[in-house]
Formats: C-alpha cells, sequence, structure tokens
C-alpha cells in the first residue's frame, strides 16, 4: 500500500512545490468527554409515519403526491427545502417539497421514476404509508432578500418543483414581492410538468411565464430550443432582481454565463444544486463538495458564496 | 484523578478482573499482525503492537449497524446499542482519531447511535511500545496524547504506569489492589518514553506543519500527482475502510421474510468509490 500512496511522501511533494502557504484556522476538537455527557435527544435517523392523501402521475416518469404527516402537525417547511421520504423495504430519498408552506395540512412533492425507491414509491396509492424525515436545508430567500424585488425563476426539467414552492409562496404573499417572470424548460412537450398551472400562474398580477422545449411535437406552437435562449426575452433591471436557478447539472454553467451578460450580480443569483444524499442531516457525507454539506448549508445557494468551491457547479 | 503503578502480574490479574465484569476489546495477535477483538483472558492481551490491521474505530462506527427497524405499514422503531465495554490498548494516533469522529457526530445533529455507544465506551490508551515500518505519527503531532481517552498506560521498564484522567477511567482503576502510589523518577521515565516516541514515530518526516496541510491540499486540486497517484489505484475503497477518520455510510432496508417487517441498516461506504457521488441521469460531480 505504501508504495501507491504515502501520504507523507505525497505532502512533501505538493509542499515542495508550493513552499509558501497560509495556516488554516484548525476548529478545535470537541472534548470527547464533553460530548459523552450530553443527553441523548431523539434520533435523528428516525422517520415520522405519514399517509399519502394522493397520488396521480404527472407525465410518464413523474408522479404528484399529497401527503398528511399522521401526527396531525404541519411540516413547517420553508420554499426551497426538502425531505427524506422512507419506502419500507426500498429505503430513503431525499425529494424537494413542492407545496408552499402557506398550504396548511398537507404538503406536496413530485417524483421522478429513476430508481429502487421511486420505482416502488410509483406503485403507491392514495391511503399508503410512507416515512417522513425533515424538514432540511436551506430555502429560496422569500422572508428577506426577495422582499420588494423582481424575481426572475429559471427552472429545467423537474427543476421546477423546488422552485414551485416559491411560486406560490410568492403568490399568496402577492404584494411583497416586484414582477414574476418564470422561465421553464422541458424536453419535450409529453415532459412538462404543472402544465395548468403555469397557465393559471400566468393569470396573476405581475406575473409572465416563458416556456420551450428541447424537442417539439406536432402540436407544440411555442419556443423551441435552450432555456437560455428565454434569457434575452425578458426584460429584467439587474439592481433590482433575485434570479434563483434549479435544473438539471448542466444548466447551470450556461445560464450563469448569460445571466452574468444581462449584468446580474453573482450575490444576486440562488442556485439550488442537486447532489447525492443519504441522511440529509450532515452525517454520510455522500452529499460534500469539499469542505461543503450541501444537505446542511444547501440545496440553496446564494451563487457568490459557492463561485470558488471545487466541483459545485 | 490518581495514577498507579502496576508490575506484570498487578496488571494480569487487574485486566482478568475487567474482563470478568465487562466486555473487554483489547489488542491480540492474529498470526503475524496485531487485531482489536473480544478479549477473554490477560494472556492474550499484546500492548506491544506495532500497529492493527484495522483500526478501534469498527466498535464505535460498526462497519454495518442496525439503525431500526420497520414494518410495511411504514412504522419505525430505532435500534440503539446500549452494552457498556472498554476498549484497551488504544495507540495515541487512535484516540485523536476517534476525537474526530466524536466532533462529527456529536457536533450540529446529534447521532445518537455513535454517540450511545461512544458513552458506553471507556478507552484506555497505551502508549506506543514498538515503532512500526510506517509509521508518520509524530509528523502529525499524535505520537503523544493528553485527552480523548479515560485511563491512560505507559510502560516504564517491567511495569505500566496507569494514569487516570476521566471518572470512569478512576473508576477501572479503583478495581486494581497491588498497585503502587508512583515516585517522582516514574514520572520522569514517562516523560522519557513521550519524548522518545515523538523522536522515534515517524519514519516518513513530514516537511511542513501538519496545520498547513488543509491550505496546501487546497491549492493542490489541480496537481497531476493526484492522476499519477490515481493510475495505480485499484478503487477498491480499501483506503476508506482502514482509515481510522473515514467516516461517510450509506443506509439500506433489507425485508424479512415474513415481508411485513424489515431492518435498516448503515454501513461503512467509501468516497473512492465511483458511485458515491453519482445521481440520477449518470451525472457525477466527481
Ligand atoms: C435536495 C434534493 C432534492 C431532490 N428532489 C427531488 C424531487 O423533488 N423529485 C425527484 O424526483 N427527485 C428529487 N431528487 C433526486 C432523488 O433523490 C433521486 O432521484 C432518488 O434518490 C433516487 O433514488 P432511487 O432509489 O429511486 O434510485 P437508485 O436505484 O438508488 O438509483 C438510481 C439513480 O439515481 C441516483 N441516485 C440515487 N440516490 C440518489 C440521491 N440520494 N440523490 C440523487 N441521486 C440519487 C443514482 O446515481 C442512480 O443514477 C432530489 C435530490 C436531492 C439531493
Ligand atoms: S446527505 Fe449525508 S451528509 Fe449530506
Amino acid at each position: 500500500m505504501t508504495g501507491i500512496a504515502n501520504p507523507v511522501e505525497i505532502y512533501n511533494q505538493l509542499y515542495a512545490k508550493s513552499p509558501d502557504i497560509e495556516t488554516f484556522e484548525q476548529a478545535a476538537l470537541t472534548d470527547a468527554s464533553a460530548a459523552t455527557e450530553r443527553t441523548p435527544p431523539e434520533d435523528i435517523y428516525a422517520p415520522q409515519a405519514a399517509t399519502l392523501v394522493q397520488a396521480r402521475p404527472l407525465t410518464e416518469l413523474e408522479t404528484f403526491y399529497e401527503i398528511k404527516l399522521d401526527s396531525g402537525l404541519e411540516l413547517g417547511h420553508e420554499p426551497g427545502q426538502f425531505v427524506e421520504i422512507s419506502v419500507p423495504g426500498f429505503g430513503e430519498a431525499p425529494i424537494s417539497v413542492s407545496s408552499s408552506p402557506t398550504q396548511r395540512g398537507t404538503f406536496q412533492m413530485v417524483v421522478r421514476n429513476v430508481g429502487n425507491l421511486t420505482n416502488a414509491l410509483g406503485k403507491l396509492v392514495a391511503g399508503d404509508r410512507i416515512g417522513v424525515r425533515g424538514p432540511f436545508g436551506s430555502e429560496f430567500p422569500v422572508h428577506d432578500v426577495m422582499k420588494g424585488k423582481d424575481i426572475l425563476l429559471i427552472c429545467g426539467g423537474i427543476g421546477l418543483v423546488p422552485v414551485r414552492s416559491a411560486i406560490n409562496y410568492v403568490l399568496d404573499n402577492r404584494e411583497d414581492y416586484g414582477h414574476m417572470t418564470i422561465l421553464y424548460g422541458a424536453k419535450t412537450p409529453a415532459d412538462r410538468i404543472f402544465a395548468d398551472e403555469q397557465q393559471d400562474w400566468s393569470k396573476r398580477d405581475r406575473v409572465s411565464v416563458l416556456e420551450t422545449v428541447d424537442d417539439p411535437d406536432e402540436g407544440w406552437q411555442g419556443h423551441v430550443g435552450r432555456i437560455t435562449a428565454l434569457l434575452p426575452l425578458v426584460l429584467v433591471v439587474p439592481e433590482n432582481t433575485i434570479a434563483v436557478v434549479c435544473g438539471p447539472p448542466v444548466m447551470y454553467r450556461f445560464v450563469l454565463e448569460e445571466l452574468k451578460k444581462m449584468g446580474m450580480s453573482d450575490d444576486s443569483i440562488y442556485l439550488s444544486l442537486e447532489r447525492r444524499m443519504k441522511c440529509g442531516v450532515g452525517k454520510c457525507g455522500h452529499c460534500q463538495m469539499n469542505g461543503v454539506y450541501v444537505c446542511q448549508e444547501g440545496p440553496v445557494f446564494q451563487y457568490s458564496t459557492i463561485r470558488e468551491v471545487m466541483e459545485a457547479i | 484523578m490518581s495514577t498507579r503503578k502496576l508490575n506484570q502480574e498487578v496488571f494480569g490479574l487487574w485486566v482478568n478482573e475487567l474482563i470478568a465484569r465487562q466486555r473487554v476489546v483489547g489488542v491480540q495477535a492474529k498470526e503475524e499482525r496485531f487485531i482489536f477483538g473480544s478479549l477473554s483472558k490477560a494472556e492474550d492481551l499484546r500492548l506491544d503492537y506495532d500497529v492493527t490491521l484495522l483500526p478501534p474505530k469498527k466498535y464505535l462506527l460498526p462497519q454495518r449497524e442496525h439503525l431500526m427497524e420497520f414494518t410495511a405499514q411504514g412504522e419505525y422503531e430505532s435500534r440503539i446499542e446500549h452494552e457498556p465495554f472498554i476498549l484497551f490498548g488504544v495507540h495515541p494516533y487512535d484516540v485523536i482519531a476517534i476525537s474526530q469522529l466524536d466532533a462529527i457526530f456529536s457536533a450540529g445533529q446529534y447521532d445518537v447511535h455513535y454517540m450511545t455507544r461512544r458513552r458506553n465506551a471507556t478507552i484506555v490508551a497505551c502508549d506506543v511500545q514498538t515503532v512500526s515500518a510506517h509509521v508518520f505519527a509524530s509528523s502529525m503531532n499524535t505520537a503523544t496524547v493528553q485527552d480523548g481517552f479515560d485511563l491512560l498506560l505507559t510502560k516504564i521498564g517491567d511495569d505500566y504506569l496507569a494514569d487516570a484522567r476521566t471518572e470512569k477511567g478512576e473508576e477501572l482503576l479503583a478495581i486494581v489492589s497491588g498497585g503502587v502510589e508512583p515516585a517522582k523518577e516514574d514520572f520522569a521515565k514517562r516523560e522519557e518514553v513521550w519524548r522518545k516516541n515523538r523522536e522515534s514515530l515517524r519514519k516518513h518526516d513530514l516537511k511542513c506543519r501538519p496545520e498547513e496541510l488543509p491550505a496546501l491540499l487546497a491549492k493542490s486540486y489541480d496537481d497531476p500527482i493526484w492522476e499519477e497517484k490515481a493510475r495505480h489505484c485499484f478503487s477498491c475503497g480499501s483506503c476508506n475502510l482502514v482509515c481510522p477518520t473515514c467516516y461517510c455510510f450509506d443506509v439500506h432496508d433489507d425485508m424479512n421474510w415474513d415481508l411485513q417487517t424489515g431492518t435498516r441498516t448503515r454501513a461503512c461506504d467509501a468516497c473512492l468509490l465511483n458511485e458515491f457521488a453519482a445521481v440520477a441521469g449518470g451525472h457525477n460531480f466527481r
């Protein structure tokens, strides 16, 4: 093994190349004995029981769910946060909450069938029970930064799912925000989600919705092409706008370039990042981008705070 | 807190008495190498070991552990291990590694599975007696240790100095009969062991200070050395498994034969495996 990787030798080689480095302020280790004295609270991995109120297909791959916690309590989430959903026998998966906290009693989500757990979830019907942990993670800044501002939402594919929570929140508190522009891109017309709701949103006061698809079918009359092609069509006052980007990993770099060209500053752009997640509570390591735990500090990040983080975008 | 000097005979009696009272996990020989394992008698204890095949981590964060049981109806019940045990003969660098795991599992969200096991563990540390072929502990400032354990054993001549540093350590020491109050020279001998260990546990000499490593690594992200080393790597993840500080895990469900109940298990995972960070749609951020 030492032939493959002798850490000291590697460090020495690196150090020889950059001998002048600053020292990091090392966080002090928590004293083991202090940690051992704390009385144990509840198990952070234990889901609470919940029941599906509604399960209906949205597209060939995606299903819409409405869920009620058996405890009768509210989920208590903020727009942009996610939950860990358990299907007994199939494990757990992080899923965004799609409904606004202004909707009481139940919460909603949309799940794309991609594997083990999501497939099992797809077979469940109203009345079936699942486990729920959370809510976890950071939120879209609806309570502060976005207030009084114009809002530009750029969503690719099921990226619309978490952003829908913010959209409905803004619509339920309409007077607190400026103009809201929703850009949505899907692969094909058949992949579009929440098409009816988009219609409804576009009829609301100071809201515009623009849609595009990559591959149109015969009946499609709207825009064709990448979501970046929609950006030049919207009028943005950069100083007064907060942008939110959520979509497949490949989308971010292109959208960020366009936003920069439009004069948007990095601190007025918020990104919701997807990562492999398991625990949702900063323990399992799966979601780490170097020092950043996406499940804790994200999934919603102000772009300026992660611009320099390797592997982020 | 008290310190006692134990001769070989007293030491053996004490260890056997501990084994009679609770589970003791200690270092033993396995063919030519050494392992941590359940101890059945004092004679099997090998505190003269150089290094163990696996770190003691597996007794605090087992390779597989049941987190909870569930029913098909969506009821989940946590399963938490409560058995007290003694981890006997932990070298200083492994004590420091355990302190790091403690920080990870207790900070922020409190991991009750790990922390209950940790609270039930009494750690008997032991200063290194045999220098291993590739040790670099001293380069990392981990050749000796002053906290993060309950009791410290140091071999001075033919005797052991047993130094209790916590209530739990004190309780173990209270069981000894026949130990004596150490003399000033005994403490001086221990100082000498520490000094020698700091000097000799350094088969590989680090040219910078360990505090500089995080910055050095951050700066060297694109260095060609990583590609070069990766060419020799089998991508097996073993390094994560044997690392005393790696803690990443995966969680999965197993249904029982009745198809009505099942178990949720967490198992050690490895960030160097290809699938570790992959997400749906075939994207991998690494
Ligand atoms: C914060 C967050 C919010 C999410 N919100 C939604 C949502 O609203 N709707 C939705 O449909 N999906 C969402 N996802 C993705 C979803 O978690 C994964 O698709 C799901 O975990 C796959 O589980 P599986 O058992 O069905 O797949 P598996 O059978 O485990 O694997 C199938 C594929 O999914 C990938 N995958 C597995 N586990 C994860 C994981 N934990 N995170 C990401 N990819 C994974 C694998 O690499 C593989 O390519 C979200 C992910 C994150 C991190
Ligand atoms: S999902 Fe486990 S650490 Fe973030």
